[in-house]
């Protein structure tokens, strides 16, 4: 069976360059074929709207990304002691400042109130879900309320069906549930103490389940890390350290990598030293909001101790 | 003055069917007494037709293996005759309790309101339809023709004003004796060859007095539907309670959600059919053998061994909600959590009546979690992370470093806020976070000229300390057991590639050095 002539002989010999009528008309003819029905034509793909942005509470970190986009998974990691939890603080407290609700899974059950109160997160909107403490049987089939019962799960008879979770199998499923809820502004993870292994272990369809998932909603997904997890699922990633460049105040000095004491003098008694804050550095390495790959670019921001004021 | 009744015939059968549905095609005999002297107290329409009578032995019923036998529950009575003044009250405020069975209502000035008094008795049968009752309905100008209507007719039956002897008349005398033991009346009337109404109200006044006295008067007036009383209004309490009584003892939690499914869906109907919601559930299952305190969460060791066959949980909501299956979810995530520890026997569930939520949203509202969903999440994570690990906080006045508790997480309704804010922080610096080790890591600290020197605490964490700031001394609840002192140093220590900042303690009333957290 001859297959229908999708361009005429007379079409065939004209100069490309069309009325915009013969235009029409081909598309019309390319959009009937068996072959090309339900595929859209490049020219009439629409563009994807960027998402709305909001601020991460810092202003070089906003200024370095444009803020964090809603919708979107925004990674930050770096080593211990690089500014990571005080961006999230900054950014659950401009968030709760907003108005808006936001989770926080504690996979390692690392927060501290006192240090969220200092940065004025408001702790009525925010939700801490702390991971790791009960340990609960999976795949039980069954509740039996009977005596019976109760003794052959003691003398350990369905043991083997039961498994164990761990803190980042918790916060795994309570992210899906979150995510699925609905209604949050931000949900964090905080992977920060997890082991590299555990952490790398994380499948990435779990990370692409909770991109979709917070797709076309306005819930801003954080998630902070020692190395990246969510890879190739993140829209935002910054990589994070303390920097080792510059000197706070006329008072202060370096020590080591970024961190920054009121020491007047070396010899000066520890009492009477103090821990001004952390000077860090973030470096944005991939932006997916911008069409072309964005460059390594750096920006620095200092974090003060409560008691710095 | 309209009047209408609300009558459930088979009332005890009906107050079982309520919790057990699937039964209403079969022949219920319910039977009322200790084995082995039980007998029929009742039966519904197929089990009169297959031939029971009230006052037959079980023994006789047993003979017939197409009969459903189930015990009487005076409990299921109770909560059905509830449900029966919810569906009154919730069309009139003037109701009268007629008996277990009937309800009468006063419909003067509900028409303009809910539409022409055939509409009304619809209206009426449906809603006890819905509350698991299956009612005659009879709307007529007096309580007593109402009440007359409703038990001989069938159905919805509407009698106009001036046509009460003529549509009462089909019905057979036995209808103004119902409930009451059989009288001499209904058999000197049997005798005369009275069958019907139109008997009765033909007979001559004079000579019925002369035989029957007045009681024969009152009579004849019913049947001719003209006797008129005022109606004696009831006021029904906000009691919204459910129960079963179950036949086996109940071991498994499928067969239980489903048993609450029913009860749920019942209560969900009262409470919206006078228009609450509620916002506390309370669920008490009467067990057969006691529970045992290790398993479970609220038992008190303090409980007598009457009180250790009642197990109880509560549900508590932020906001009043109505939706059984929502309740439903979370009662069964509550057990599973919580599993009572032996057989239930009896099941109650009781509702706290609370006035609906009145909510207005806005356009530039930002985004909030609508409260069923949340509840439902919040108790599913307490299933998967513990129920103390989910929550917001509240900082506690005290000095503790750990002066914290966790609470319900319940955040406020959003304001109205600019659509249009900033999204860039007009600050450029943030708070420098402590991330707290629980527990605390314990470590070896070596010490020089009084300042830690040196640390040991796991294999990433030890080595010279390259910086220390301190000590900050504090204590506090000295005068209570749980008296606390430390000593607190700032200290960085070189780790593979960075230096990291920790804050170490050093509790001084034990002297053991721990790393508490980690700056970050």
């Amino acid at each position: 069976m001859a297959s229908p002539l999708v361009f005429s002989q007379a079409a065939m010999n004209r100069p490309i360059g069309f009325v915009s009528e013969e235009r029409g008309a081909l598309l019309s003819r390319l959009s009937a074929l068996p072959k090309l029905r339900g595929v859209t034509a490049a020219a009439r793909l629409e563009m994807r709207p960027a998402p709305e942005m909001v601020s991460a509470g810092i202003r070089a970190i906003d200024t370095l990304t444009g803020g964090l986009p809603r919708g979107c998974l925004t990674e930050i990691f770096g080593p211990a002691s690089s500014g990571r939890t005080s961006i999230l603080l900054a950014a659950l407290a401009a968030a709760t400042q907003r108005q808006e609700a936001c989770a926080l899974v504690d996979v390692t059950d690392a927060f501290d109130p006192h240090s969220a109160a200092a940065a004025k997160v408001a702790l009525d909107r925010l939700l801490w879900v702390r991971c790791g403490h009960e340990q609960k049987p999976q795949d039980q089939e069954r509740h039996d309320f009977s005596r019976a019962n109760k003794i052959s799960l003691r003398a350990g008879t369905l043991a083997s069906k039961r498994k164990i979770e761990g803190p980042v199998e918790q916060a795994l499923r309570v992210t899906d549930l979150l995510l699925q809820s609905g209604g949050l502004g931000m949900v964090a993870i905080d992977l920060s103490d997890v082991p590299l292994k555990m952490a790398r272990r994380i499948p990435l369809t779990s990370w692409f389940r909770f991109q979709r998932a917070v797709e076309n909603t306005p819930t801003v997904l954080f998630v902070i890390g020692q190395v990246p997890c969510a890879q190739t699922c993140a829209t935002l990633l910054l990589k994070l350290q303390a920097s080792g460049k510059s000197v706070v105040g006329p008072l202060s000095l370096v020590l080591g990598q970024g961190v920054t004491t009121n020491n007047k003098q070396r010899t000066t008694p520890p009492h009477a030293q103090l821990l001004h804050g952390l000077q860090v550095e973030g470096e944005l390495l991939r932006c997916r909001m911008e069409r072309k790959p964005s460059r390594s670019v750096n920006a620095a921001f200092i974090t003060k101790m409560p008691c710095a004021g | 003055m309209p009047f209408a009744c609300v009558f459930v015939p088979d009332f005890p059968v009906e107050a079982l069917l309520r919790a057990e549905t699937e039964l209403r095609a079969q022949a219920v005999v319910v039977l009322e007494g200790k084995a082995p002297l039980q007998k029929v107290f009742a039966g519904n329409e197929k089990a009169r037709r297959g031939g029971v009578e009230v006052g037959m032995t079980k023994l006789q019923i047993e003979s017939c293996t197409d009969f459903v036998l189930r015990a009487r529950s005076p409990l299921q009575e109770v909560a059905a005759h509830a449900a029966l003044l919810d569906c009154a009250q919730s069309f009139s405020p003037r109701i009268e309790d007629a008996g277990d069975d009937a309800i009468l209502l006063d419909l003067t000035g509900l028409e303009p309101l809910f539409g022409p008094l055939p509409k009304i008795a619809r209206d009426l049968a449906r809603r006890a339809s819905e509350l698991g009752l299956e009612a005659n309905v009879a709307v007529a100008s007096n309580p007593d023709t109402a009440m007359l209507a409703a038990r001989g007719f069938s159905g919805v039956t509407v009698i106009p004003a001036g046509r009460e002897a003529e549509q009462l008349s089909s019905l057979p005398v036995a209808v103004l004796f119902v409930g009451a033991v059989p009288s001499p009346t209904l058999e000197t009337l049997d005798r005369w060859g009275v069958r019907n109404l139109r008997g009765l109200a033909a007979l001559p006044d004079v000579a019925l007095s002369e035989r029957l006295g007045q009681e024969g008067i009152r009579l004849q007036q019913l049947a001719r539907g003209s006797i008129s009383r005022t109606l004696v209004p009831v006021e029904p309490p906000l009691i919204f309670e459910e129960a079963v009584e179950l036949e086996y003892p109940l071991m498994l939690l499928e067969p239980l959600a489903f048993l609450l499914s029913r009860l749920l869906e019942q209560l969900c109907a009262r409470l919206g059919a006078r228009a609450l919601a509620t916002q506390e559930l309370r669920l008490q299952l009467e067990l057969e053998n006691g529970w045992h305190a290790e398993d479970d969460c609220c038992a008190s060791p303090a409980l007598d061994p009457s009180d250790r066959r009642i197990f109880q949980r509560t549900l508590r909501l932020p906001v009043p909600l109505l939706d059984a299956r929502i309740f439903l979810k979370l009662l069964q995530l509550d057990l599973k959590a919580n599993p009572p520890g032996a057989p239930i026997a009896k099941i109650y569930l009781s509702a706290e009546p609370v006035r609906p939520r009145a909510a207005q949203s806005g356009l530039f509202l930002p985004p909030s979690p609508e409260p069923e969903k949340l509840e439902l999440t919040l108790a599913r994570i307490s299933g998967i992370v513990g129920e103390g690990s989910v929550g917001s906080l509240d900082i506690l006045d005290t000095h503790h470093p750990h002066g914290f508790r966790m609470r319900r997480f319940a955040p406020a309704e959003p304001k109205q806020v600019e659509p249009h804010s900033k999204h860039i922080s007009e600050s450029n610096s943030s708070i420098t976070a402590l991330r707290i080790f629980r527990p605390p890591l314990r470590a070896t600290v070596t010490l020089r000229h009084g300042k830690p020197s040196h640390i040991v605490c796991s294999k990433q964490i030890q080595g010279d300390i390259l910086w220390v700031a301190g000590p900050w001394r504090s204590s506090g609840d000295w005068w209570e057991q749980e008296g606390w002192s430390r000593d607190e140093w700032d200290i960085a220590v070189q780790a593979e590639s960075h230096i990291a900042l920790y804050r170490l303690v050093h509790d001084r009333l034990n002297g053991r050095w721990f790393l508490e957290g980690n700056y970050d």
